[in-house]
């Protein structure tokens, strides 16, 4: 039996198990004079006939399924004559996978060694065989969980707390994958960087001024050591985020202050929500904007001045990055500014001061903290965003300053360095996860000082 | 203290000055605003009046005479002959008897593309389902190639783009406007077909299909486990180190930039518990664990809404813990739940970057039937398209934008309606 219709399967005698377990409990009850006289309600009974049931047959079918192709691998490997065996990790995948493909059917037969014949045959039988143990094994776990929870219901069984330790647990658990996210990050991005770094110093990475990450293929090519170094890159970057933030930050913060403090109640009512769509446009769609229609658009006006705008300019993919971000920073702005108490506004303006001074003087002064935790949340936003950048700027590394000309940045790097076929271990491929840990750690340091901010300076009003 | 002349002339202009600044200010405010808004309003005019004549499609009318002998099928129960039957042959010989002035080989050539190559499966089609039609003529609207298709459109605006076509071309299209042999129809293939390379056969559906069943698994795995976290550490989590560290994990994830998640998943899912790549379900798993973080922040919003007085009632009335939360916190807080969830599908809709590292940017023509077929999603169709260098893919990437805006703008939509509709007011 296929593992999902085993899964099936074990899912019916679940079910089955809920109801013999609270059938028992009534009946139970029945002879004893009324359900009061169990310690808890049937369905608990049957909840826990249920979780005795499925739960340790379903952790052996997830373990089976996992283990079984590798462990069934080992075993065909370890009966190949000496002279087949595979030397290295590559050639071992390699093999396993022209033996399976042979028992599959996929490769013909015709012209193969008879060895490799014989280990797919074996291959066959191993996997037929853990298959029928597999249904077998799972099953006969599932029911003697249900035979044994069922003969255990007795009417002082304390099976609502069992049940409720259980959920808790569960819950625990899915708590926890939060937990495994990060660890997985981590964890990923950090083996392929080590992996990555042996084979490139850190220095020559981090302080390394040129980018243009070939391999060689043979080891006398020209040019045969690519350059692996990301400066460029940051400074692509660096220069689109700063853009971005010359369009987002003023045009954010003001439109809060004025939505806040100005508007009347029902211009706000519609100009916040309208603003907030920005936020909720995909950015593949921004990208798609910027290449076609924003930095065309710069380019012409740019020649009507007599500039040299590149049709890939920073300055396209930093404005139309900067209109995305917009609406992050006016409605965390907007937040904080709301949160200023009234009496604080209110002394001032007693004091003589105008609105705008008020503003000024009082109300951006008292929310600062926040906004300096928007801005730096939109700067993170705005180094990690990939779609616009990998639509509208381009793949050389310069390193320059001027907006007008054509850079790459970090994101746009991993994205052109893993799309296409290419072996997973080479340095070029390496080479991006090198970069998302960089990618993960900056926007995670500016996400922890925004906190900080937050924390540190937070006014506590009231 | 008495104020001389002089200085009440002295605050009467900087009062002036100051209500100056004042309306200088305001007016800085309103003008922030008004930038915001006209860039909504420019990405969404700019998109739509390149995408709605990707709605429309150019078709040619032609009377095609159904002749066995040019198809050289003498049995049609046969599928091998009907299968390799020259079909664009009754095409070619319907062009050659519409315009019979063309005689020279290259012309006819040039005269041949006017009609997509897939028309000839569209005449395939249309016989095979009336095979009463044989040896028949009738008028039937072909659709025409992208070039002409580009022309036509662009003829119809009064602004004619010729560039990629040949004097005999433009000639024969002028005598098919002149007799009205020439119209733009709803174009159904947009709708219901996969990707192509040929641009007026391309559509989305295959894309669509593939968003829909990432996303199902998206929310199938996301918002259980989300909703138990929420639950978890809004209701049981002790005060501890480890509850902390949960909710650090959860703050950081939520702010990690998308393509992160799609090294996750390249490393872990495809590199190491070897899924296929291209699939849904490693599209929907990584697109899950990215909404995870949204959809357990916005539950415990929910969760933290419902009163305390209710949790208090309910244990009051002897309700276990778990029978309090399961019973009278968790129904209460669902409609904010599902907002939320709503909210992070969309998201995760919208979502392209993670998809690109896991290898759904695969050319794929077929519409995915199941899980484990190859698919592609909306976002990532878009993407392809728009690096596409035929002309008209333009006009088919903005109206791809335009179907996924649509989706969107529905489900936040939904998202409103359902808090309008089932928030409560304590």
């Amino acid at each position: 039996m296929h593992a999902t219709d085993l899964f099936f399967l074990l899912v019916g005698l679940t079910v089955l198990a809920f109801y013999m377990g609270r059938g028992k409990a009534s009946q139970i009850a029945q002879g004893l004079g009324g359900i009061r006289n169990l310690h808890s309600l049937p369905s608990y009974y049957g909840h826990y006939t249920a979780l005795y049931c499925g739960f340790p047959a379903l952790l052996l079918l997830c373990a089976w399924s996992i283990f079984e192709g590798p462990v069934i691998i080992g075993m065909v490997m370890d009966s190949l004559p000496s002279d087949l065996r595979p030397s290295g990790s590559v050639e071992y995948k390699l093999l396993a996978n022209k033996i399976s493909n042979i028992s599959l059917g996929i490769l013909p037969t015709i012209n193969q060694p008879d060895a490799l014949i014989t280990a797919a045959e074996t291959l066959q039988r191993y996997s037929q065989l853990s298959r029928w143990s597999m249904t077998a094994l799972v099953s006969s776990i599932a029911l003697l969980g249900l035979m044994w929870a069922r003969s255990m219901i007795v009417a002082e069984l304390r099976a609502r707390q069992r049940v409720e330790t259980a959920v808790r647990y569960a819950l625990f658990a899915c708590a926890c994958v939060a937990i495994f996210t990060t660890l997985g990050i981590v964890l990923s991005v950090l083996f392929e960087s080590l992996q990555f770094f042996k084979s490139v110093p850190v220095a020559d990475f981090i302080f390394g001024l040129e980018w243009s990450p070939q391999m060689a293929i043979r080891a006398d090519q020209v040019g045969s050591s690519g350059s692996f170094g990301a400066v460029p890159l940051f400074v692509g970057t660096l220069l689109v985020s700063v853009v971005a933030m010359f369009v987002a930050v003023p045009i954010g913060l003001m439109s809060a202050i004025y939505l806040a403090e100005y508007a009347h109640k029902s211009v706000r009512a519609y100009a916040k929500p309208a603003l907030e769509i920005l936020a909720g446009i995909p950015t593949v769609v921004y990208g798609f904007f910027a290449a076609l229609t924003v930095a065309p658009f710069l380019r012409n006006v740019g020649e009507s001045y007599g500039l040299s705008v590149s049709s890939e300019s920073a300055l396209a993919a930093g404005l139309v990055m900067g209109v995305m971000i917009i609406p992050f920073i006016s409605s965390l702005a907007d937040d904080v500014i709301t949160a200023v108490p009234q009496a604080m506004r209110d002394g001032s303006l007693a004091m003589g001061a105008t609105h705008s001074e008020t503003v000024r003087r009082v109300v951006i002064p008292a929310a600062l903290p926040g906004i300096v935790a928007g801005i730096m949340l939109a700067i993170s936003r705005a180094i990690g965003e990939t779609m616009i950048v990998v639509m509208a700027s381009g793949l050389a590394a310069n390193m320059t300053f001027n907006p007008l000309d054509s850079v790459t940045t970090v994101t746009v790097q991993i994205v052109t360095l893993l799309t296409g076929d290419q072996e997973f271990d080479s340095a070029k491929t390496l080479a991006a996860f090198a970069l998302g840990l960089m990618l993960f750690l900056i926007t995670l340091i500016l996400n922890i000082i925004a906190l900080q901010v937050v924390k540190r300076f937070r006014e506590q009003y009231e | 203290m008495s104020k001389t002349p002089q200085h009440l002339e002295k605050i009467q202009r900087s009062l002036v000055r100051r209500y100056r600044a004042e309306k200088a200010f305001r007016w800085c405010g309103m003008l922030a605003v008004t930038l915001g808004l006209t860039a909504v309003l420019v990405v969404f005019a700019d998109i739509f009046m390149k995408g709605t004549g990707a709605f429309s499609a150019t078709y040619i009318a032609l009377d095609v005479t159904y002749d066995r002998e040019v198809l050289g099928i003498e049995n049609f129960a046969d599928q091998r002959q009907v299968n390799t039957a020259d079909w664009e042959a009754l095409l070619k010989t319907a062009l050659r008897k519409e315009f019979p002035d063309v005689r020279k080989r290259s012309e006819k050539r040039k005269l041949y593309a006017l009609a997509s190559n897939a028309a000839g499966y569209d005449i395939k089609d249309r016989l095979l389902a009336n095979l009463r039609l044989l040896g028949e003529t009738e008028t039937i609207w072909i659709l025409a190639d992208d070039d002409i298709d580009a022309y036509y459109k662009s003829w119809l605006g009064g602004n004619a783009y010729t560039a990629r076509l040949t004097d005999g071309q433009l000639g024969a299209l002028q005598a098919l406007i002149d007799t009205d042999r020439i119209q733009l129809h709803f174009n159904a293939n947009f709708l219901s077909r996969g990707d192509s390379r040929e641009p007026e056969q391309a559509g989305i559906k295959g894309a669509v299909v593939g968003s829909f069943m990432t996303l199902i698994l998206t929310l199938v795995l996301s918002f259980p486990i989300g909703i138990a976290a929420a639950i978890y550490l809004e209701e049981f989590a002790p005060k501890n180190a480890l509850t902390e560290f949960i909710e650090v994990n959860i703050n950081n994830l939520a702010a990690v930039p998308s393509i992160i998640f799609g090294l996750l998943g390249l490393a872990i899912f495809i590199n190491l518990f070897h899924i296929p790549r291209s699939i849904p379900i490693v599209g929907g798993l990584v697109l899950a664990v990215m909404t995870l973080p949204t959809v357990i922040i916005t539950s415990r919003a929910a969760i933290k809404s419902v009163p305390p007085s209710i949790r208090e009632a309910s244990l009051g009335m002897g309700a276990s813990r778990n029978q309090m939360v399961l019973h009278h916190v968790l129904p209460l807080a669902l409609p904010g739940m599902l907002t939320g969830a709503i909210i992070g599908m969309a998201r995760a809709l919208g979502e392209t970057a993670p998809l690109l590292m896991i290898g759904m940017v695969a050319f794929i023509v077929d519409i995915p039937r199941g899980f484990t077929d190859p698919a592609t999603v909306l976002p990532v169709q878009i993407f392809l398209w728009a690096d596409s260098p035929e002309r008209a893919f333009i006009e088919k990437t903005s109206a791809a934008i335009m179907v996924l805006l649509g989706f969107l703008v529905t489900m936040n939509m939904s998202a409103v309606w359902l808090r309008k509709r089932l928030e409560r007011r304590w």
